[in-house]
Order: structure tokens, then sequence, then C-alpha cells
């Protein structure tokens, strides 16, 4: 690797390069209401830390883990069940998504999972993370992102059946 | 089952980017803040730190405003952002002096792109000249200490990192010629006019 190719850029091009994955991972994660939000401190984070970052860095992987923990904050602040659940099972406690999210409301539904399977399926499916990433992002192996994943779309594909079923 | 992505709306990530680029430079989380600005010499790029204006770039002439970012990164610090209104001074300053309005700069330099000794002795005279005098290569070397030294300060004249606001397009050849610049001749010619100074 060339000297000029291990330099990291300089942040506002880093920022532009990531910012549409960063905020539709946070409208996935946490609704369009609070995104905003979450967003500028996501970057805020990231520059504070941003000059001490080793110049190989995974740039994207980095900001997303770290949108990741914004994304934890807001659903915290909500009293929602925040920790990821060690022992994943179907009977998912559910609270309603605040009113007047607009995105599709796949995502509500994905929101109201448990913890651990809502974290997986939006790094995974909106900010299109590998399950490596993944694993690294919520510091755990990547067999159990990966069964995180399949339990919240089995999850979702029963609620869909019992949605059709009583419509 | 597929899980689309949320769609954005058009411009969002943009506007959201902007004013958190903006909230880093006003909360002094950003390390350097840099804009565009554009005049009659061509596009410039203005580059601030808290301590004052520390570079002021011809786009075109520097590789253009990657390359200059990229340099600035390594010589400064990567925490930079666009933000264009912690610029607005220089910016004014620049439409002033374009306007016939300004004769003198009177905004905060930050010299740490200069390298301390000799190059910033002659840049640091240099800034003294006023407007519409012109001064030699010679005269800036004595100025700086170093009679001898008139090549060495034509280098460091040519290394200025804010042209213009440090008008190293005063300073001309013994000769009476028009010596080098770092913005390319054509606009230390333009500069010279402008000032309605000596023009050959």
């Amino acid at each position: 690797m060339t000297k000029t190719a291990a330099r990291l850029p300089p942040f506002q091009r880093f920022l532009d390069a990531h910012s549409a994955d960063v905020l539709r991972y946070l409208v996935a994660s946490v609704g369009r209401h609070d995104a905003d939000d979450a967003f500028q401190e996501t970057f805020l984070s990231a520059l504070r830390a941003y000059p001490r970052l080793s110049a190989g860095s995974n740039l994207r992987g980095w900001v997303l883990t770290i949108a990741h923990h914004k994304a934890i904050d807001v659903h915290r602040a909500r009293g929602r069940n925040p920790v990821p659940v060690a022992e994943i099972h179907d009977g998912a406690q559910r609270s309603p998504p605040p009113p007047g999210e607009g995105e599709g409301d796949h995502w509500e539904r994905v929101r109201a999972l448990p913890a651990r399977q809502r974290d997986v399926l939006t790094l995974r499916y909106a900010a299109d993370l590998t399950h490596a990433e993944i694993a690294s992002a919520l510091g755990c192996t990547e067999e159990a992102a990966r069964r995180a994943a399949a339990d919240g779309l089995k999850n979702l594909r029963k609620e869909l059946t019992d949605v059709a079923a009583t419509a | 089952m597929s899980l689309p992505p949320p769609d954005l709306r058009p411009g969002e990530a943009a506007a959201l980017t902007a004013r958190t680029a903006a909230r880093a430079a006003d909360e002094g989380i950003a390390e350097v803040a840099y804009a565009t600005v554009d005049s009659p010499v061509g596009r410039l790029v203005a580059v601030a730190t808290p301590r004052g204006l520390a570079r002021l770039a011809y786009e075109l002439e520097n590789g253009g405003l990657d390359e200059i970012l990229d340099d600035v990164a390594l010589r400064l610090s990567p925490a930079i952002v666009e933000a264009p209104a912690t610029l607005d001074l220089i910016r004014r300053e620049l439409d002033e002096y374009f306007g016939g309005r300004r004769q003198d700069f009177d905004l905060p330099l930050d010299w740490s792109l200069s390298r301390e000794g000799f190059r910033r002795r002659v840049l640091q005279e240099c800034a003294l000249i006023p407007f519409g005098a012109t001064r030699t290569y010679k005269d800036m070397a004595i100025a700086a200490g170093s009679p001898s030294a008139f090549r060495a300060a034509g280098g460091a004249l040519g290394s200025n990192p804010v042209p213009i606001v440090v008008p190293c397009h005063r300073v001309l050849a013994s000769s009476g010629g028009l010596g080098g610049y770092t913005g390319g001749l054509e606009r230390k010619r333009l500069l010279l006019s402008i000032e309605g100074g000596v023009l050959m």
C-alpha cells in the first residue's frame, strides 16, 4: 500500500461518502423523527475520534457502528428493552412505534422486534453490513448474528401471516 | 422476504450533512474549516483554523479541491469540514478587495503551514508591503535578515500559503521583470493592475 493510500481522507470527504448510508440506517433503526439528531450525534462523535483513527480502518463499518450506538441511545431513551437479549425467543415484547413515521411499515415492524433481532436486521438490510461486520459492531459471534437475523425474519413472516389472517 | 432500505428524500442527506458540518465548526469539534470562494482571479479555497486563515489556494493551480484538502489534512489535521459561515470574514474582505473598497486585510492568520525560520520571516515581512507598493526579492531577503539569499526569498514567496492576503504579488525581480507567482503570472499582473501598481 502506498503512503498516499494509507492516509485518512479529509473528514468532509468521509462524511459525504457515508452520509446517505448512515441516514438510511438510522431512519430504519430509530424512525424518521429521531434520525436527524442521531445522524448529527453520529458524525460529531466520529469527528472527535477521527484524528486518532488508524488510516487503514474500515471507515464505513466504523461509522455505522457509531450510528448503531446512537440508535441504542435513542431506544434506551424511549424506554424500550435496550440491551441485546441473551436468548432470542419468539414471544417478542412489543411497544407501538411512535406515530407519524412514514418510511414503510416493514421497518416499524422490525423496530418492534426484540433488540438483538432489530439490530441485526437493520444493520444487515438497511446498512448493508456483512454478518462479520455486524458481529463486530454488536460484539457477538457471526453465528449469533446469523441466527438473530433468521429469527427476526421468521418473526416478521409470522406477523405478516397473522395480519393477513385477521384481515 | 426482502427488506428494502428506507427511501431518502432528494437532497435530504446533503442538507443534514451541511448542518452537521456547520455545527462541527461552530462547536470547535472540527479543527479545520474550509469554503470555496469565487473571485475575479478564479475560484479560491479558503482554509481556517480557530487561530485564523491558514491557506488560500488557487483551486486550479493547486490540483483542485481534493488535492488541496489532502495536503491540509496531512499537514494540519484530517478533522476538516466544509463550513462556509466560518469563512464569512475572509469572503467579505476578498469581495471588498476585488471591488476596490479594501486595501488591507485585517483578519487573523494561522502561520502553521509555512516553515518556521527564514521562510516565515520573508512571508511576515511580505505581509507588511502596503497596497499599491512593490518590492524586489532582494529587498525581501534583506528584510528577513539574509541579504544574499534573494533566490531563497523567491522560494519562500513561492510557498506562500495565503497569497493575495499576504501580498507576494507585490514582490518583483530586481531587473524590473515580474518574477514568478504561485498563481501564474497572469494573475500577478491582474492583482497589480487592481492595485494600480507599476506594470510592464
